[in-house]
């Protein structure tokens, strides 16, 4: 493992028993978990690489208990780690051995739908999609997307400040998010936000979106839902040089046209979804761009007749513009398999640098020199729309060596992310995957002002702290 | 008053570090168009953005633009419009409302978080800010963000620092996600609403799959010269069918009418510029943000407490209210109906004396201020950075 973590403290370790016997105080019996065998289906997130066994669980059902769990946590010195889905890929929800996991999993109910107000409140431990599917039958939605929507709570979403494939156009968590129930770790539950657009004073709102459970647990949220479009269509182009690809996404943005979505995939991205999907993608192509739009079907076909319009200067070697939903869904298929197709054919971690989008074809370019240069292969994914890229790193965890080759090559190319003025995280987070990393985006003084905003929250740094800062040159704790 | 105007960061850096050392408390602004709104607060001393000029970064393609704190909102609108684009936000111009004259800079826009009607499509303008460079009031330089529209990477202090009135940093740079301009903007009229049907009918068309870009209420001195105005934006194609299908959503409510060009122009201005108070020089101004539906109850509330006028904006959720500027100017109905119903207000406009006497700001809750409190100490330790322009001691 290339990834510490801090050594844990005995004294607490030591204190395991009386500690299980506060939380049991606090919560129902079964909502405190502390068998081995049940603790380990907590031990790790999506970086299923990194495991550690936490003290104990707790799965609190009301604010009043998170507030009170808090608060003990805090006197009796308990480190505390909070969980959404435990679906984070850069191990955000990965526990500490002399930590709790607190998650919020049970609370999981819609409060409230206001459709006059456009607006949801909601317990956090609801999955992303589960938002979407209460508001569903009046034609709306709650807009981002991550593709683990399906299983993402709404509190890690908040969290990691979660996007998705369709941000373009409706941005990520923090801008559909209104207001937040805040639980302290001294046990303060504080309302921020509410019901109305901003804030007043200072946007606290924005700062806990995307502070990775650091600076409290958010129990209850307010939401903003979005009426869906009347329908949506992608057309499909395939490319035979990277750059064509890379100008035609500048072209159509030039022309004033934001699609809904707009993604790329490389040669061996493609390759592996359509052998997995059959999705009838180009493998002839070195790069293939998918462009989504929205809107009635009149408008549709209007923007895909401008698009391709846009393209055909690029000489696409593939058009194909969708003409129903099946045609639709295949398209889609495959760039939505892309991580599970991928999983089949290699053991795969996968990157989130975000870059200017006219660095792509030189990132491209040096991602598959330094990949090569270790001997591995990558399958790059891309929200070309907004520079989010996803190379999917690829090896054998069976050959000895080659996970900790495959983290080298991943730590290159977001250092390249950073060195071409983008950053080392568009929507994944940085949890403890890319914590020893942040000194390349960030000067130490840019730190110790993030790290005094986060000691504000939490003085003794209880919270989650394993991950986000360097665990050399910390200010606290 | 000695006024400071550094050219470069690192000076700003120098000016601001000494007068940590000293205790010297700054007075920020750039062109002081905005000096008549906040707080009244008192300094020793003026920093000033303005030779913190110029564009540093646009690249049209990956719709971003990056300018010195101290450049003119005009020439970044004049920068993009030459590519077909736009600031999202459609940040508000408050000259008109305050009396002012100057060039208002991106840097105050960023600091207060200005945004017009297009807030409910588009976001506010902490929506599209995405990379901020500034001195604390320690002097040090930081940065947040960057250059790129998806980012995650550590405390998103680039929100914090929208809205913050400069009380926790003096902005040296800022980059915006920008949007290419439409091609044609059209505007439905409805005449004859009262405010609570008027705002109905803005929250059935807001709640369509329409995106409309704009949603404002003008109650006029009767019913009769009530406006209820909905934009939409757009190719042309795509606007016509939307218009059509809008004006069959709300068409039972009254007679509609389709305003474009110059005047449909001019009538959002002065929506966005609060300019539809004209001729009202004297009285005070307020803006409460609350639920979109909550605003004709909001209004009523007040009215009953207080000589009123007001006009609604984003769907019925930004509402406007014009009081007289004697008394408390409404302030204690307007604080009342906000606790009441949610929301918080803003005194935008008023005298000196009053400004001074009345919370500018909507009073918060003992741990939010709790918070504000330590997060002001984070960033300004010596607390001489606009130090009581939001509220006492912050």
């Amino acid at each position: 493992m290339s990834i510490a973590f801090p050594k844990p403290d005995e004294a607490i370790l030591s204190r395991r028993k009386d500690i299980i016997g506060g939380l049991g105080r606090i919560v129902a019996p079964e909502a405190l978990i502390v068998s081995e065998d049940e603790r380990r289906a907590f031990e790790t997130d999506g970086l299923t690489a990194y495991r550690q066994m936490p003290l104990a669980v707790v799965l609190p059902s009301s604010t009043e208990e998170i507030s009170a769990i808090m608060r003990f946590c805090q006197e009796n010195g308990v480190k505390v780690v909070p969980r959404g889905a435990g679906t984070s890929l850069c191990g955000g929800a990965i526990p500490q051995a002399d930590a709790i996991v607190l998650g919020v999993s049970k609370m999981n109910r819609v409060l409230d739908v206001d459709f006059q107000n456009r607006i949801a409140r909601v317990e956090t431990g609801i999955t992303n999609l589960g938002i979407s599917q209460a508001v569903a039958h009046e034609g709306f939605f709650y807009a981002p997307d991550p593709s683990s929507q399906l299983a993402c709570t709404i509190a890690g979403n908040i969290a990691m400040n979660s996007g998705g494939a369709h941000c373009l156009k409706y941005g990520v968590t923090t801008n559909n998010l209104l207001g937040v129930t805040l639980v302290q770790i001294d046990g303060t539950v504080v309302q921020i936000g509410g019901e109305h657009l901003d804030s007043a004073g200072y946007d606290l709102l924005g700062l806990i979106t995307g502070s990775e459970g650091q600076l409290g647990v958010v129990t209850e949220a307010v939401v903003r839902i979005l009426r869906a479009a009347e329908g949506a269509r992608p057309a499909l182009f395939g490319f035979e040089r990277v750059e064509d690809a890379g100008a035609c996404t500048a072209a159509i943005i030039a022309a004033g046209i934001i699609p809904v979505a707009l993604e790329y995939m490389d040669k061996p991205a493609i390759q592996i979804c359509e052998a997995f999907a059959h999705a009838g993608y180009p493998l002839d192509v070195e790069a293939m761009l998918i462009v989504e739009v929205e809107g009635s079907d009149q408008e549709i076909d209007d923007m895909l007749r401008r698009i391709v319009a846009i393209a055909e200067p690029f000489r696409p070697k593939t058009i194909k513009v969708s003409q129903s939903e099946a045609e639709s869904a295949a398209i889609w298929k495959g760039r939505k398999s892309a991580f599970g197709a991928t999983g089949r054919v290699a053991d795969y971690i996968c990157m989130d640098g975000t870059i200017p989008t006219g660095q792509l074809p030189y990132v491209l370019r040096r991602i598959d020199e330094i990949t090569k240069s270790y001997g591995l292969g990558v399958a790059n994914v891309f929200h070309a729309g907004d520079g989010n890229l996803h190379p999917l790193v690829m090896f054998n965890i069976n050959k000895p060596g080659e996970m900790e080759k495959a983290e080298a090559v991943g730590e290159e190319i977001l250092k390249l992310c950073v060195e071409v003025g983008g950053c080392l995280t568009g929507e994944h987070g940085v949890g403890i995957e890319k914590r020893d990393l942040m000194t390349h985006q960030f000067s130490a003084t840019d730190l110790a002002q993030q790290m005094r905003v986060r000691s504000v929250f939490d003085p003794l740094w209880l919270l989650n702290p394993a991950k986000v800062f360097p665990l050399e040159g910390r200010l606290a704790a | 008053m000695t006024v400071y105007t550094p050219g470069d960061e690192q000076e700003a850096s120098r000016i601001i570090g000494e007068a940590a050392q000293k205790g010297t408390k700054l007075q920020i602004f750039g062109h002081n168009t905005k000096a008549a709104l906040g707080r009244p607060a008192s300094a020793d001393a003026g920093l000033s953005s303005a030779e913190l000029k110029g564009v540093t970064l646009y690249e049209p393609a990956e719709l971003v633009i990056a300018a010195r704190s101290g450049t003119p909102v005009s020439e970044v609108v004049r920068t993009l419009a030459d590519k077909g684009q736009e600031l999202p936000f459609e940040p508000m111009d408050y000259r008109s409302v305050l009396g002012s004259q100057g060039e208002p800079t991106i840097g105050a826009v960023a600091a207060m978080n200005i945004s017009g009607p297009r807030r409910i499509m588009a976001g506010a303008a902490r929506d599209s800010l995405i990379g901020v460079r500034f001195v604390n009031g320690r002097g040090e330089v930081v940065k947040s963000g960057g250059r790129v529209m998806k980012n995650v990477t550590g405390l998103d202090l680039v929100k914090l620092m929208a809205g913050s009135w400069g009380t926790l940093g003096f902005l040296t740079e800022v980059t915006f996600k920008v949007l290419p301009k439409q091609e044609r903007r059209s505007t439905l009229l409805i005449r004859g609403l009262d405010d609570k049907r008027a705002i109905e009918a803005l929250s059935q068309a807001l709640g369509s799959p329409y995106d409309i870009t704009g949603a404002a209420h003008l109650p006029g001195p009767d019913r009769q010269g009530a406006h209820t105005i909905i934009r939409l934006e757009g190719f042309s194609v795509s606007v016509d069918y939307r218009l059509a299908e809008v004006r069959r959503l709300v068409k039972k409510l009254g007679s509609t009418d389709i305003l474009e060009g110059r005047g449909a122009d001019a009538l959002w201005q002065s929506v966005r510029d609060a300019t539809v108070f004209s001729g009202l020089s004297d009285r005070a101004i307020w803006r409460i943000s609350t639920a979109p539906m909550k605003g004709p109850d909001l209004v009523a509330r007040i009215a009953q407490g207080v000589e009123a006028q007001w006009f609604y904006d984003w769907g019925g959720g930004l509402v406007w209210i014009s009081t007289p500027a004697e008394g408390d100017a409404g302030a204690a109905a307007i604080r009342e109906a906000t606790r009441a119903l949610g929301g918080h207000a803003t005194l935008v406009r008023a005298p000196e004396a009053l400004r001074s006497s009345l919370d500018v700001f909507e009073p918060q809750a003992d741990p939010v201020m709790a918070l504000t409190r330590g997060i002001k100490a984070s960033f300004d330790p010596s607390g001489i950075l606009n130090p009581g322009r939001m509220y006492a001691g912050i």
